[in-house]
């Protein structure tokens, strides 16, 4: 809507008269739209300060270990030796899987809610499936570690264990919490953001567009399949690396239920940990200047690979915003 | 090009909007299924004690959360006293001054990506900021960690508030003569007054369930609250720290805590969602 910007040619300039009578009017409005701009400009100061600040205090760190940081399984605070792979090991697999299992899960509900659903249905259903989102994430963490891993342990993973346990991925003992019930908590609440943007693609989608297609014959999921989605891919890849962000940077959900070990295990069924888990765990306790230095790293680390994958996203979901605002 | 037989692509139709429909359910099911938990389990662990009293050591009844209650409620209003004039100027700037400038596009893209930082990575720079410099884990630095994630939100939610805003009430307030900033706060605000306060109450209700960005600036503590500059005990460490613990009591009043949570922010949220739809017409 571009209802207020255009007025902002109506400054003082344009009442010449008002400015000349009024000096010091002309002196506030300008007062005014420099005070407001500073704080616009805060946003961006904040996250280029956060990665600057980040930087200088894990310097010592990064001096003392160099990059082999990245890749040393070793973090022993006795010894002062400190690694991050197995930390970066257990976000990046806990984000995959949850991206596995929430990616289609959300294309599936984003499907369901503009081409299927009768209006009223869609409604409801889309603002409960939205409300997933609101649910904090140390309730997540609660119904994870009391209420989900016990049903994990119980049913779900002796199931898999039974049927498919000649697979790597799932030997070990079936304890109900570990990378496994992570992944599917970290799913359930990147769901309601990945399927609300791709609920808002598949609906930008032209209806022109879709009943050409219907038109030709097409079934529902052929057009969704072969139209709507190859027309929407810049905003369902935008929908994704959104849901990516997300997935990599959850904290208390992910520290209740993954377990807390320090090693890197190809099995779903082990226990690990994630960046954002050991900061959870460890920061409040450590004293040695090393040790808080490691874990800024770690720190820093996430940060780099949020931030890059936060900017992304925006990128491409604006380039659908913008592309579609003049659509046919 | 020989046609494929249409039964054959009846039923991968009908194979997929099954799916998508039981897509629909299943997540519908989890959230039904989370809050019943949080309902059934918490719900017994509220009594008088609960908001009354100092917690006590497992073991021991009588135990309460009411020193995290408070300090919860405080440093929601310190965090919500700095972030919210700083994302209204923000937001106005955004709405009034920036509809196509580079700053503008800059500070909306800006805001976006702060939102989806993690909140522990925030905590982590309030630690740096604030704990470090005073020496010991304060209030203040789950304050300004607790605002820099508001910031954003209320900016944002500010700048659309006030676009809806129609031009032509700017115009009669120029034409009176009104300055650009009288317009703005005068005239502009009045007009998107409830939009402001619903965007501000979500950033709110947003902010009290954060536990992350607290973990290691305000740190918690057992007694009542005191000051900004020493740890300052909130509901979300306590649920986080009792729920750790291998005490089942404790266990048990952390679901009293998170049932509080939950259906504070649960409610906050639908009402300002009701109020917004209405607002956007």
């Amino acid at each position: 809507m571009k209802q207020g910007g255009q007025l902002h040619k109506a400054a003082p300039e344009a009442f010449p008269a008002a400015s000349r009578a009024f000096p010091l009017m002309a002196m506030g409005d300008r007062l005014f739209r420099w005070l407001t701009a500073v704080a616009a400009l805060l946003v961006p100061a904040v996250i280029l300060a956060m990665g600057v600040d980040l930087f200088i205090s894990s310097y010592p760190a990064l001096a003392k270990f160099g990059p082999g940081f990245l890749i040393s399984q070793e973090w022993n605070p006795v010894t002062q030796e400190f690694g991050a792979a197995s930390s970066i090991f257990g976000t990046l697999m806990s984000t995959l899987i949850a991206m596995l299992i929430a990616l289609p899960l959300s294309l599936a509900i984003a499907l369901f809610l503009v081409e299927l659903a009768p209006p009223r249905v869609s409604q409801v259903v889309g603002t409960m499936i939205e409300l997933l989102a609101a649910i904090p994430s140390i309730i997540y963490g609660m119904w994870g570690l009391f209420v989900f891993a016990p049903i994990m342990a119980t049913y779900v993973q002796p199931f898999l264990s039974k049927y498919l346990g000649f697979l790597p991925l799932f030997t070990g003992p079936p304890l109900g919490i570990g990378m496994l019930t992570a992944g599917i908590i970290l799913a359930i609440m990147i769901l309601p953001f990945m399927s609300a943007i791709a609920r808002d693609v598949f609906a930008l989608v032209p209806n022109v567009v879709k009943e050409s297609a219907f038109g030709l014959g097409a079934t529902t999921w052929e057009v969704t399949y072969k139209v709507t989605i190859p027309y929407g891919l810049v905003g369902l890849l935008g929908a994704m690396f959104l849901g990516l962000g997300r997935a990599l940077g959850e904290t208390m959900a992910v520290t209740f239920v993954i377990g807390n070990a320090r090693r890197i295990s190809l099995s779903l069924f082990a226990p690990g940990n994630t960046i954002a888990s050991t900061l959870a765990n460890e920061f409040s306790e450590a004293i040695e200047p090393l040790y808080v230095s490691s874990l800024v790293a770690l720190g820093l680390v996430l940060y780099l690979i949020t931030f890059m994958v936060q900017v992304i996203s925006q990128w491409l979901l604006r380039r659908m915003y913008r592309a579609w605002s003049v659509g046919l | 090009m020989k046609p494929r037989p249409p039964l054959g692509r009846k039923i991968v139709n009908w194979v997929v909007s099954a799916g998508a429909a039981l897509s629909a359910i299943v997540g519908i099911a989890f959230l039904v299924w989370i809050t019943w938990e949080v309902l059934y389990r918490g719900i017994t662990a509220l009594n008088l004690d609960f908001f009354l009293h100092l917690p006590t050591p497992p073991g021991v009844p009588g135990g309460g959360m009411a020193n995290a209650i408070v300090g919860t409620l405080i440093l929601t209003a310190a965090a919500t006293a700095l972030s919210v004039p700083l994302g209204l100027m923000a937001g106005i700037f955004l709405a009034e001054f920036a509809e196509d400038s580079h700053l503008g596009d800059l500070s909306r893209f800006s805001a976006n990506v702060l939102m989806g930082m993690p909140s522990i990575i925030v905590g982590v720079f309030a630690y740096t900021l604030v704990v470090l410099p005073m020496g010991n884990f304060c209030g203040y630095a789950g304050v300004v960690a607790l605002a820099i994630i508001m910031l954003p939100v209320v900016t944002r939610t500010t700048e659309d508030m006030l676009r809806l805003v129609p031009n032509t009430l700017r115009e009669a307030a120029l034409a009176l003569g009104a300055p650009r900033w009288r317009v703005t706060l005068a005239v502009v605000f009045r007009a998107a007054k409830s939009g402001l306060i619903t965007g501000i109450l979500l950033a709110v209700a947003r902010v009290s369930g954060e536990t992350a960005p607290l973990l290691f600036t305000a740190l918690n503590s057992p007694y009542w609250f005191h000051s900004l500059a020493e740890p300052t005990p909130n509901l979300t460490v306590t649920i986080f720290n009792y729920a750790m613990s291998p005490y089942p009591d404790w266990q048990q009043k952390a679901w009293g805590g998170s049932f509080l949570i939950t259906f504070g922010v649960l409610w906050v949220t639908i009402v300002t969602r009701v109020m917004l739809r209405e607002r956007k017409g």
